[in-house]
């Protein structure tokens, strides 16, 4: 009991922070799914969606800040899209990723250069930042709401690929993406549509992120990015509830390590458990098999 | 007879550029920036090449760069310190356990040697990899290697987190060039060579170049190795040039800055290199300076200028490339005096 009472605050601060990677994975996973592609930049637009509520949250009450945070977190995934990367349809796939590169480098930039590279204090959104007490355990209501919150958006995504007419099409896609052209599918749309959805999922996550870690700064978005990236990997590429599973793996083993007091090994944790998988079963967890990526 | 004249042409240029280097130290006061930008871009050019040799000539993709300068940089750090200044520098290790210091041009090559083992051990598992997963594996082991030198520890032997510094270092702009201009064209003649052939072969098609009976494997790995070795060599290089380094500086935005450089210079074109790194460097560190100061124009303040705007426009730039300007500055040619003067040969590169 001694043991469960000393760990549990990190089980669940892992299992919140899971949920975060998740909803951050989530884009990564059917960005790949359909392009092949790594957005590099899907951990930046989280950083941006952080800031927009840091500006927001000045001059606007929280509940206009937080849809407009939503918004524009959206549109901003829906241009970085159509300016660069859809003018690379055609070229090499190391050329998108690239692209995709310069963009986070870009964004990244963009940051520092309106934050002044100075850390911002995140706003605490009433309700979900309110402190509670759980089994004994001091924590922000955000760390319990994250869980339920995170299953819903999934359940309501996977409906959405599995009922409707669009998410037809964006499994036609992952799955072949020259046929599905000939099939009458608008891919261009079918793309924008992923990355409407990343984004949002994105600012969501963002709104959840923060209120547990207040400081914004430029480079805030990277770490997540990658990690929610290797979750879509270890989850198997393409599918949701893999990364989701992944995600909340990945969180709880990081906040565990953190717990045994291996805090500097937390984050190459990731990144080893990204090769076992990668050599071991190169699909994931619930992917399919495919032929080129080992 | 005609390749007699053009070496002996690229020669007499090198020869010319060092004395106008030389002139320059004696003419120009040291602490002028001219000196700082060439510097850098030596070593950036260095190590823009050596990303070069694997991203363009043997089609891996791979973003570990900043990991393996790092590996460089800690290994000549921590072999040069001297003995008498060890208890300052590790002053929370007791002195830290290397008690002995080598002549900096050794440990510039050990330095390259440690990073070409690390190379060759993550190697093992990593270059199995395909494309973009190969991509984020080195990346990942960049980072995993950034973690493991701050890990306290190893504050013995890297001091942890803190900062490696009065080791010893050359101030003259001449010892970069020579020493990276050596390298760059060991580099050259490794890609010249027989192994250089097959690198490109496996760039162009993996299993046809297996078919002419390339060992993947073998190459794949030398390539790495080489590759990191030289990346360690310019991150010893980088550590003299800064007189103090820190494992954060190293980040995988290092990487991304010099992926940037080799995109820009164009895949698959050492010269091109060498040319972007230079650019990069005198842009972002010297020409565009004037975007980050805020500026008045009689009582009127030109808006946007202020601190940081300079990375932002270069982003830009960098972006516009990205997209419209895909081959970059060379594409995968090379630049040649003969070239330049009789134009004859310029469609021999050609389009991948």
């Amino acid at each position: 009991m001694s043991w469960l009472s000393r760990n549990l605050p990190y089980l669940m601060a892992g299992i919140s922070v899971g949920g975060q990677y998740a909803l951050i994975a989530i884009g990564y996973t059917m960005v790949y799914g359909i392009l092949r592609l790594i957005n590099f930049a899907h951990g930046d637009i989280f950083m941006v969606a952080g800031l927009i509520m840091v500006y927001a949250s000045t001059v606007m009450p929280i509940y206009l800040s937080i849809p407009l945070v939503l918004i524009l977190t959206v549109v901003i995934g829906f241009t970085v899209e159509r300016v660069a990367y859809k003018p690379l349809r055609s070229a090499p796939r190391m050329s998108v990723m690239i692209s995709a590169i310069g963009v986070s480098y870009l964004l990244q930039n963009l940051a520092l250069y309106i934050t002044g590279g100075l850390a911002q204090q995140y706003p605490a959104i009433p309700w979900i930042s309110d402190t509670i007490t759980v089994f004994g355990v001091t924590t922000k209501r955000v760390t319990v709401i994250t869980p339920p919150l995170v299953i819903l958006l999934v359940v309501l995504l996977v409906l959405l690929i599995q009922k409707t007419k669009i998410g037809m099409a964006m499994r036609a896609a992952s799955k072949d993406f020259e046929t599905s052209q000939l099939m009458g599918i608008r891919i261009n749309s079918v793309i924008s549509m992923t990355f409407v959805i990343g984004s949002f999922l994105a600012a969501v996550g963002s709104l959840l992120f923060f209120s547990n870690y207040t400081g914004v700064t430029p480079t805030v978005g990277a770490m997540p990015g990658l990690k929610a990236f290797v979750a879509a990997v270890f989850g198997g590429i393409g599918s949701i509830p893999g990364a989701v599973i992944g995600a909340f793996i990945i969180g709880i083993s990081e906040n565990i390590i953190k717990g045994l007091g291996w805090t500097t090994f937390s984050d190459a944790f990731t990144f080893a458990l990204l090769i076992v998988v990668l050599i071991f079963k190169p699909t994931g967890l619930f992917g399919e098999a495919a032929a080129d990526k080992v | 007879m005609k390749k007699n004249t053009e070496i002996m042409i690229n020669v007499l240029l090198i020869a010319l550029l060092l004395a106008v280097l030389f002139i320059l130290e004696r003419t120009i006061p040291s602490t002028s920036m001219l000196f700082t930008v060439l510097k850098k871009g030596a070593i950036y050019a260095l190590v823009a090449v050596s990303m070069n040799l694997l991203n363009g000539f043997t089609g891996l993709f791979s973003l570990g760069q900043a990991g393996f300068m790092l590996v460089g940089a800690y290994t000549y750090g921590i072999l040069t310190i001297p003995v008498d200044q060890r208890p300052n520098v590790y002053m929370y290790f007791e002195g830290g356990i290397v008690q002995f210091a080598l002549h900096p041009v050794i440990a510039i090559l050990l330095a390259g040697v440690a990073a070409g083992i690390f190379a060759y051990l993550i190697g093992l598992p990593v270059l199995r990899l395909k494309s973009d997963y190969l991509a984020i594996a080195t990346l990942g082991f960049a980072e995993i290697i950034r973690a493991f030198f701050q890990w306290d520890k190893l504050g013995p032997l890297t001091n942890g987190s803190n900062l490696l510094r009065s080791y010893p270092s050359y101030k003259s702009v001449l010892f970069y060039f020579i020493f990276s201009g050596i390298c760059i064209a060991l580099i050259v003649m490794l890609i010249n060579s027989t192994y250089g052939r097959a690198f490109k072969a496996i760039r162009d098609d993996e299993v046809a170049a297996e078919a002419m009976g390339i060992n993947l494997a073998h190459h794949k790995r030398i390539a790495f190795v080489v590759s990191s070795y030289f990346a360690g060599v310019s991150g010893a290089l980088l550590a003299m040039y800064q007189t103090s380094i820190q494992a954060s500086m190293f980040k995988s935005a290092m990487t991304y800055e010099i992926l940037l450089i080799v995109v820009i210079g164009g895949i698959g074109s050492v010269t091109g290199s060498c040319i972007s790194s230079f650019l990069f460097i005198i842009l972002s560190e010297w020409v565009l300076r004037f975007l980050d100061n805020t500026t008045y124009i009689g009582s009127f303040q030109v808006p946007l200028l202020r601190s940081g705007f300079r990375k932002v426009v270069f982003s830009v730039i960098i972006m516009v490339i990205v997209l419209f300007f895909r081959q970059g500055i060379m594409g995968t040619r090379e630049f040649s005096v003969s070239a330049l003067l009789g134009k004859k040969k310029k469609a021999k590169g050609g389009e991948q």
